[in-house]
């Protein structure tokens, strides 16, 4: 999926919110193949790193790199490249999970029933498939969200509190994608409360304060 | 290099502070001597005009305002596109400083528009091309200051607010020609109402002296706006506690 | 898996909107029935002779489908930025500008289309002639679409904003006034027997320079909104 030596970095990034210096001075690396894991208390600023990652925030001085070369200015191609799951499950209630994976996905890739179909499989909602999103429960929604990653061809992920809503099945699910997508080549950067893949040797942690 | 280095130093707020506070009187001062310079010639010794009598007077307050209305939203415009493009603060604090100084100017033009109006025509308020503007011009003003009010994040305020200066100065051209066609219409050989009488240099000059006066005024304005704004922005950083 | 054309991208947002619409039709009948409402007060505020209104029937459509227009902007991209999927358009690797215009072209099918399409009914009943039905709707055409997009720079500024819709109008209202100057005149010119293509040429162009500039402005404007 992606040569070896793809690289996320983010350099000496500070953000603020307001009056608030949220982010001091963050400074990460992250290879292909590796999971980083963004862990702190509650506000301490973790949706706001992953944020500013992606390009939805941007930060007041500092700089991330993608495969060596600057994201800003290039975000188009970036984003390709990336896919982000986060606070919000970005569904439609009034459209079915099928529905949503076709619009939402079908913007990044040109998807055939049996893409949407196996990705529906793979989270555990196929039976679900037509129904309006709004019948779903939380956790369903969840595992729907997250099967949109399935269909983004995208070497780096970035998740924010995954395992939200999920059960016991649903984490060992999330924990099992992620495996997958880190064994292809893909890096993932996750940010956390829980437990997630904490026994990986693999993982790299991030501790925000 | 050196312009940048220049550019950021003057960018950083203590330093912008301390700039702004040592122009204002170079601005302030000369400002209230040619205003006052141009109110005399312009009331007293410059003759009537024998078309309109006196009170053509009032167009040396109200062609001036008009100009600085303008002259103000681009200002704004501008500061307002670089804060966007180039992500520096003080021009977006600039762009804020500069939109109550720019609506005073619209509302000086249109009082004075309407103050003028009234012994030519009888009414307070005519639909002329140049007032009309000016209120529409006004009507922008207001929306770019309510759009501001209205987030309590000061960093989305800045940019929506950018965005919307953008988009409103590409438009003002359209504006004023739409303007200018919608009253032409009605009177396809007249001149705008509140235009000026039959040129005299006797009558520029007085003219050009309060244009001057006026800008300087801005330049007084903008400088002690802009040190309330950095202040009000700053209010918890370090070296504003360290000055006191 | 291939990647998306931005063609095809912009068709998918295209189509889900008309199928979210369907969805929920009764939102897209309101602007209509406030159309025709606010025509309605204009008699009533001031006289029922045919004759009279005629003087003023196409200023009086024109501003009833601006109101009704900015009426149905305001809610334009509140659900996507509240659910999130505006988030995923920005992210979405297409660029931003033509998803959104695909949402505001198939918004304006949905709104600004039947207003053109109602305009003659609604004008006859202030007097307006037949023969002035043609510049009529096509002067509505230009200008609902031209306030569509204006009126989507201003949604993508708000969104999220108390009370949004007052702020919204605040916003557009004066971009809008050269449309309406030009748009009404226009149709009040081919009733006095003049040819409206001087003003009916310049709602054209003014349409291709929002067309043009627009969704850039918007996709500034949508990133702004979306960053918290």
């Amino acid at each position: 999926m992606l040569p070896d030596g793809a690289v996320l970095e983010a350099r000496a990034i500070n953000c603020w919110r307001g009056d608030r210096h949220i982010l001091r001075d963050v400074s990460f690396a992250v290879r292909s193949g590796e999971f980083l894991k963004i862990t702190g208390p509650n506000g301490v600023g973790k949706t706001t790193l992953l944020r500013v990652v992606c390009g939805l925030l941007p930060a007041e001085s500092g700089a991330i790199e993608w495969r060596g070369r600057p994201v800003q200015g290039a975000s188009d191609e970036f984003h390709t490249d990336m896919a982000y799951l986060g606070h919000l499950n970005s569904l439609k209630a009034d459209l079915t999970a099928r529905e949503n994976l076709r619009f939402l996905a079908g913007l990044r890739q040109a998807l055939t029933p049996a893409d949407v179909d196996a990705a529906l499989d793979r989270v555990g909602i196929l039976s679900r498939g037509d129904l309006q999103t709004r019948s779903l429960s939380a956790g369903q929604k969840r595992r729907l969200a997250l099967s949109r990653l399935l269909l983004a061809d995208a070497a780096l992920w970035i998740l924010d509190e995954p395992v939200t809503n999920l059960d016991a099945a649903g984490v060992d699910l999330v924990e099992e994608l992620v495996r997958e997508h880190v064994g292809r080549g893909g890096i993932a950067v996750a940010a956390a409360h829980q437990r997630l893949l904490d026994d990986d040797p693999e993982l790299r942690r991030l501790e925000l304060n | 290099m050196t312009m940048w280095t220049w550019l950021h130093k003057f960018a950083s707020p203590p330093h912008a502070y301390r700039l702004l506070g040592t122009l204002a009187p170079w601005f302030g001062w000369p400002a209230l001597g040619l205003i006052l310079l141009a109110a005399w010639w312009g009331l007293v010794k410059a003759p009537a005009d024998y078309q309109q009598g006196d009170a053509f007077r009032i167009l040396y307050v109200h062609a001036p305002s008009a100009w600085m209305s303008m002259f103000t939203y681009v200002v704004m415009a501008v500061a307002a596109g670089i804060g966007l493009v180039w992500r520096i603060k003080l021009a977006h604090a600039a762009a804020a400083a500069a939109a109550p100084i720019g609506a005073s100017f619209t509302f000086l033009a249109l009082a004075t528009g309407s103050i003028w109006g009234k012994p030519m025509w009888g009414t307070w308020w005519v639909w002329d091309a140049r007032l009309t503007s000016e209120l529409i011009l006004l009507f922008l003003y207001l929306g770019y200051m309510a759009l501001r009010a209205s987030f309590d994040d000061p960093q989305r305020a800045d940019r929506a607010s950018a965005v919307l200066a953008i988009v409103g100065v590409i438009n003002v051209p359209i504006i004023h020609y739409s303007v200018e066609w919608w009253t032409t219409l009605h009177q396809p050989a007249s001149v705008t109402k509140l235009d000026k009488p039959s040129i005299d240099i006797a009558m520029l000059i007085p003219l050009f002296i309060m244009i001057a006066g006026f800008q300087l005024y801005f330049g007084w304005a903008i400088c002690r706006r802009l040190r309330g704004e950095i202040l009000r922005r700053e209010r918890n950083a370090s070296w504003l506690k360290e000055a006191r | 898996m291939q990647r998306a054309a931005t063609f095809s991208a912009a068709r998918l947002v295209f189509r889900r909107d008309l199928m979210l619409a369907w969805r929920r039709w009764d939102e897209v009948t309101q602007p209509l029935i406030f159309y025709v409402v606010v025509t309605t007060l204009f008699p009533l505020a001031t006289t029922p002779d045919l004759s009279e209104l005629q003087k003023i029937s196409g200023g009086v459509v024109w501003v009833a489908a601006l109101l009704s227009s900015l009426l149905a902007l305001e809610s334009l991209f509140r659900s996507d930025v509240e659910d999130g999927t505006m988030e995923q358009w920005v992210l979405s690797g297409q660029p931003l500008g033509w998803l959104l215009l695909a949402k505001v072209a198939s918004h304006w099918v949905l709104t600004g289309l039947p207003l053109v399409v109602m305009s003659p009914i609604v004008g006859t009943a202030l007097g307006l002639p037949f023969d002035a039905w043609g510049t009529l709707m096509l002067s509505l055409l230009l200008g609902t679409a031209t306030l569509s997009v204006l009126g989507g720079i201003g949604a993508a500024l708000t969104v999220g904003v108390r009370r949004g819709s007052v702020l919204l109008s605040l916003l557009v209202l004066p971009l809008a006034m050269p449309l309406l100057i030009f748009g009404s005149r226009a149709v009040t010119m081919v009733m006095d027997g003049d040819s409206p293509s001087g003003p009916l040429q310049l709602l054209a162009a003014i349409f291709f320079l929002t067309l043009s500039l627009g969704p850039l402005a918007m996709a500034a404007a949508i990133r702004i909104s979306v960053e918290s």
